[in-house]
């Protein structure tokens, strides 16, 4: 039988174990990597204040705009394109593959462990496998965005036809649509606001992450803050992070408007 | 008596054939759509076109990677570093990301109940998303490279890094689901004259602790695949950092087979806990 004060105690109880849970978490965290808590806290205003000193952009450092601007720009083409690509690649195994347009189980059992494999290959290990082969250009940063994308999408794509379009799919087929014309009359359009928000959102995702391939595979942007960073040309590598915030902020302010009108 | 001839007296239809059914509206929703679309395959189209490939000859580049790739998964093998170094990175890895999430966790909850529409006033909400968009905006491993000039290369600049980049993804999570909560629930609690932390535990805590936990599990998933990330390219230790060395420096691809196996089943577990305590709360 629950009494208040029974409930009241359980209550207690709980939260002071999740509270010690966490505490615990962190204090043993800190302890096994050696980090320093406090010295942690203090070094954020260092760092700020370092960042304010040495990555303010100088009148100097406008030289370097037109060139950063050019990669960043290259850098954002080349996300759009691994993401659209992917999404393309990405709909088709989605539609083979989910639980209410797809075939039979094995080949539903067969698409969500590709999708699984390649979501979690993580993208250092793309990035550095493909640059063993396809050496360090663009097509390299395109191929390991692309990989990791498809993974991603594929997995998404099937929750939403799963989510959204079984019922309209129905509708149709009791009018005795055939397989090709319920794909693309009733389902495709059906998720395609969803579709386009989640593509939006792995544009975005893949601009950032293109950084990382960058400073990786030695393409784009990444690329060009690494060379900055690492030749203690901070105001240079400060416009570069000032660019990359403006975009990305832009791109995201862009897409939540899509999104209002869309959805 | 009418007679065929007689046109004028013959009615006709006035058009032979019923209206058209009307199979789109049209919206500014649906223009929309097809102008996202074709405005990203064109971009797309552009870009590919003038993708620059160094040269490569495609057909060996492929044969190249298909070699590599069988080395790695067919003939994984824990290599120079042995078994033993490997398992300690990835411990090391999986704790950095447990603990950058427990902290973005805790500070992003406090920084969301600060920025919610529904339970501030309006210019510290505002002050707060925009800073936290700005947090966010840049990349984690430019955060990583940054702190590492104040706090030395290793596992604190890491830290540092990867939690700001959690406390501004998770402070955004956070103040949604909170602005989500029917305002009468939160209107109850102040009519009783409770205190605003009082509110947020009794009230706004019980509603939302499904979406918390799933958010959180999602930041965890991101910030494992973050701290192999920043250990490759920022040289902060873990299996991040060994997976860069045997792929990158001494192409030893049966070890970097055996890092990316280890590491896809520590994701495929954190998955498997995500959905089973997911359930555990949907259920409740």
């Amino acid at each position: 039988m629950q009494t208040p004060v029974n409930y009241l105690a359980r209550k207690h109880w709980k939260q002071t174990g999740i509270i010690a849970l966490i505490g615990g978490i962190y204090l043993l965290s800190s302890y096994v990597l050696k980090f320093d808590g406090l010295g942690g806290v203090i070094a954020i205003p260092k760092a700020f204040a370092w960042l304010g000193i040495n990555f303010r952009p100088t009148a100097n450092s406008t030289q370097y705009l037109p060139s950063i601007w050019q990669k960043l720009l290259g850098t954002v083409m080349l996300a759009i394109a691994s993401t659209v690509v992917a999404s393309i690649i990405a709909i088709f195994v989605a539609i083979l593959g989910s639980k209410v347009t797809g075939g039979n189980s094995i080949i539903q059992t067969i698409v969500r462990g590709i999708a699984s494999f390649f979501r979690n290959i993580p993208l250092v290990a793309w990035a550095m496998i493909l640059l063993f082969s396809f050496k360090q250009s663009d097509f390299t940063g395109f191929l390991a965005l692309l990989l990791m994308s498809v993974g991603y999408l594929i997995r998404a794509f099937m929750e939403i036809i799963e989510d959204e379009a079984s019922e309209t799919m129905l509708a149709l087929k009791a009018t005795g649509a055939s397989y090709f014309q319920v794909i693309f009359q009733a389902v495709i359009p059906q998720i395609m606001p969803s579709l386009i928000s989640w593509i939006l959102y792995m544009i975005e995702n893949n601009v950032r992450d293109a950084t990382l391939v960058g400073i990786l595979t030695g393409t784009g942007i990444g690329f060009v803050f690494d060379i900055y960073y690492k030749s203690f040309r901070f105001d240079a590598a400060g416009m570069t992070v000032l660019s990359i915030i403006i975009v990305v902020i832009v791109l995201e302010l862009l897409s939540n408007q899509i999104r209002k009108v869309i959805l | 008596m009418i007679s065929n001839s007689d046109e004028r007296l013959v009615i006709k239809p006035k058009s032979p054939q019923p209206n058209k059914i009307k199979l789109h509206e049209a919206s500014l929703s649906r223009y929309m759509i097809i102008g996202v679309l074709v405005s990203l395959l064109l971009i797309t189209g552009y870009t590919l076109m003038h993708l620059d490939a160094a040269g490569v000859r495609i057909n060996d580049a492929v044969r190249g990677l298909m070699m590599t790739l069988n080395q790695m998964f067919l003939q994984p093998s824990a290599g120079s570093d042995g078994m033993v170094l490997l398992l300690q990175a990835l411990g090391i890895s999986l704790l950095l990301s447990i603990m950058t999430t427990v902290i973005g966790a805790v500070i992003g909850f406090i920084l969301a109940v600060l920025a919610s529409k529904n339970l501030t006033n309006a210019y510290l909400g505002s002050g707060i998303r925009t800073a936290m968009a700005v947090v966010r905006a840049i990349p984690t491993i430019i955060w990583v490279l940054i702190f590492s000039i104040v706090c030395g290369l290793g596992t604190n600049a890491a830290i540092l890094g990867l939690s700001f980049h959690s406390v501004a993804y998770l402070t955004k999570a956070y103040s949604e689901s909170i602005e989500e909560i029917d305002q009468s629930t939160i209107e109850a609690l102040k009519v009783t004259g409770s205190k605003f932390w009082v509110i947020v535990f009794q009230a706004i805590w019980p509603t939302i602790i499904a979406s918390l936990v799933s958010w959180t599990f999602i930041r965890l998933e991101i910030n494992f695949a973050n701290a192999v990330a920043v250990g490759a390219a920022a040289g902060a230790g873990g299996i991040g950092y060994q997976l860069f060395v045997a792929s990158g420096m001494s192409f030893d691809f049966h070890e970097v087979g055996m890092i990316v196996y280890l590491i896809i089943a520590v994701t495929l577990l954190l998955e498997f806990i995500a959905v089973k305590l997911r359930k555990a709360y949907i259920v409740k």
